[in-house]
């Protein structure tokens, strides 16, 4: 399933090979695991999302596929390159990071401090390329300012731009949008999804499970290993049985006659509301329609008939519950 | 090891320097200390009190500023950037450990020597003009002219390395600063002592103390990049 998807996503890039493949790959401070034995792969011009809680290992795992701490143990190959010390420089030639505290020169101006990294990453042209980035970053009338005097939320975005000078090849975001409000928050988004459709390959820590929702092809749930991957849609079928809600006016007078045997209804129960009915269902489209005709079969007056959404904060609650009540058992 | 990457870290750290007070006031106070009280000792000399400096030597006193400016800039090197969260960033660039330390001792030497250079030709200037005929004689002996020129260079480099050196592995900058100015006394104590003629300097002590200089110069490098250690600094030590 995974060669599948990487080959499909290789194709459509039109280059060979993941952006990033991950075997095995560990990370431990002496006796402290920060994370151990993650396995996975990320397509060119994926956007991926990697969740988990706080200590869950996100940011020792960027840090160390970013060349800057040495795994403890395992494998990876982070564009292209084999994650071993002899590759760093190159590889942090081809990615760029977002840390998730900015990180600017807070006494320099924002072109002052882009100049510093794109000479630092040895931009050909940094002149140009660092007008692309402040205008794909909206910062093009900010060039002047101190960063310092800037909002935070302005200063992620010069972070972004900074992250955009070298035109990685994979893009580490940390928690971009770590303490913005809400409107700052939607602007760093829709510079993400921006990136998106021009193909930047994406690695996105989050916290924020409908930033992960709305921006992430594939998305990791960890808790320091790794608990499940897939698409949000995926890991809701895999987690959740699909279920539709039939609200009706009144109480049916034997809900059992109406529902029961019903196409594609592998069972039902009442939901406690008076007139109100859950069926675990195999296939909502047949479902829903045979379960209509029966409940105007039987006369009842229908309220609504309803497909139940998961979201995937439904699929990260019940996957760290489940993992917390495991190591409780453990210990 | 790339040039653009490594002036790009001294750029930087130019452009910093030039916005942050406490370091232009500590690397403007500091140097006038030096040059103010032996400037006054020399413009109250009488002609007829010129024959006791033959055995002085008031210029080495001098050679206190590249030997404790430095330590200004060169301490915020590394636990600097820590303290404002500005080293990861760096740290994820192409740029390797030796290039980002070279730019920033590059950083801390280059105005170092120019703020040297510059207050003593001030000084010998001031003197030249000011001071009683037969004292600017006997002020400027083309020995500690020569000995000021040399021993610049290398004495604000050891200090440079050795301030590096405390800032990797503090994460507090006056921390780092307080103990890189404790570093740097021996080398200052050392030059009062010859110019109070207490040590007497000889062209053989004189060339002793060169090599000695170099080899702690070199020495400081090799220290400074086995100590620069990315993990530890980006992990805090874990």
């Amino acid at each position: 399933m995974l060669d599948q998807v990487s080959a499909l996503e290789a194709g459509l890039a039109g280059r060979p090979g993941p952006a990033l493949a991950v075997r095995g790959l560990s990370k431990r401070f002496g006796d402290r695991v920060a994370f151990q034995d993650l396995t996975f792969e990320i397509g060119r011009g994926e956007v991926f999302g990697f969740l988990g809680p706080n200590g869950a290992g996100k940011t020792t795992t960027v840090r160390t596929l970013g060349t800057l701490l040495a795994p403890t143990s395992g494998s990876a190959t982070v564009a292209g390159l084999p994650l071993a010390p002899e590759n760093a420089v190159e590889i942090r030639r081809r990615i760029a990071i977002m840390p998730e505290a900015p990180g600017l020169y807070l006494k320099l101006t924002v072109v002052e401090n882009l100049e510093c990294f794109a000479d630092l990453y040895e931009v050909p042209d940094p002149g140009d390329r660092i007008a692309a980035a402040l205008r794909a970053a909206n910062l093009a009338d900010r060039r002047h300012d101190t960063c310092g005097t800037l909002s935070k939320g302005l200063r992620q975005r010069v972070a972004l731009a900074r992250a955009l000078l070298s035109d990685p090849e994979v893009l580490f975001l940390d928690e971009p949008t770590a303490g913005l409000d809400p409107v700052a928050a939607r602007e760093v988004y829709e510079l993400i999804e921006g990136l998106r459709k021009q193909g930047v390959t994406i690695f996105l820590t989050t916290h924020r499970l409908e930033e992960a929702e709305r921006l992430c092809d594939r998305v990791a749930i960890v808790n320091t290993t790794l608990l499940t991957i897939g698409r949000p849609d995926e890991l809701r079928d895999r987690l959740f049985a699909r279920t539709i809600i039939v609200r009706t006016l009144n109480p049916l007078a034997d809900p059992g006659k109406v529902f029961t045997g019903l196409t594609a209804v592998d069972s039902w129960h009442a939901d406690g509301t008076t007139g109100s009915y859950v069926l675990a269902v195999s296939d909502s489209s047949v479902a829903a329609p045979a379960a209509t005709r029966a409940l105007v079969r039987a006369g009842a007056d229908v309220l609504s008939i309803a497909e139940s959404h998961r979201s995937l904060e439904d699929v990260y609650l019940e996957l760290i519950a489940e993992d917390s009540e495991a190591s409780r058992r453990e210990a | 090891m790339s040039r653009r990457r490594i002036w790009a870290i001294v750029r930087k750290e130019i452009r910093e320097y030039r916005r942050n007070r406490s370091v232009i006031y500590g690397m403007a106070v500091l140097p006038l200390v030096f040059a103010i009280q032996p400037l006054i000792a020399v413009l109250r000399l009488s002609t007829e009190a010129s024959g006791g400096l033959a055995h002085e030597h008031v210029l080495l006193y001098m050679l206190g500023i590249p030997t404790l400016v430095p330590v200004f800039v060169a301490a915020y090197a590394v636990a600097g950037e820590r303290q404002q969260g500005t080293l990861e960033p760096a740290l994820t660039t192409p740029v390797r450990g030796d290039e980002f330390l070279i730019g920033k001792a590059l950083a801390a030497l280059l105005p170092s020597l120019l703020i040297a250079y510059l207050v003593f030709g001030v000084f010998v200037g001031i003197v030249e003009v000011e001071a009683a005929p037969n004292v600017a004689a006997s002020v400027m002996q083309p020995a500690d002219l020569l000995a000021q020129l040399l021993f610049t260079p290398l004495l604000a480099c050891w200090t440079v390395w050795v301030a590096i050196a405390i800032s990797t592995r503090s994460s507090d900058v006056r921390v780092a600063q307080q103990l890189g100015v404790l570093a740097s006394l021996p080398p200052v104590f050392v030059t009062v002592m010859i110019a109070l003629n207490v040590i007497e300097p000889t062209p053989e002590l004189a060339m002793g103390c060169g090599a000695l200089l170099i080899v702690l110069d070199v020495f400081g490098w090799r220290l400074v990049s086995g100590l620069f250690d990315r993990e530890r600094l980006i992990s805090g030590g874990h």
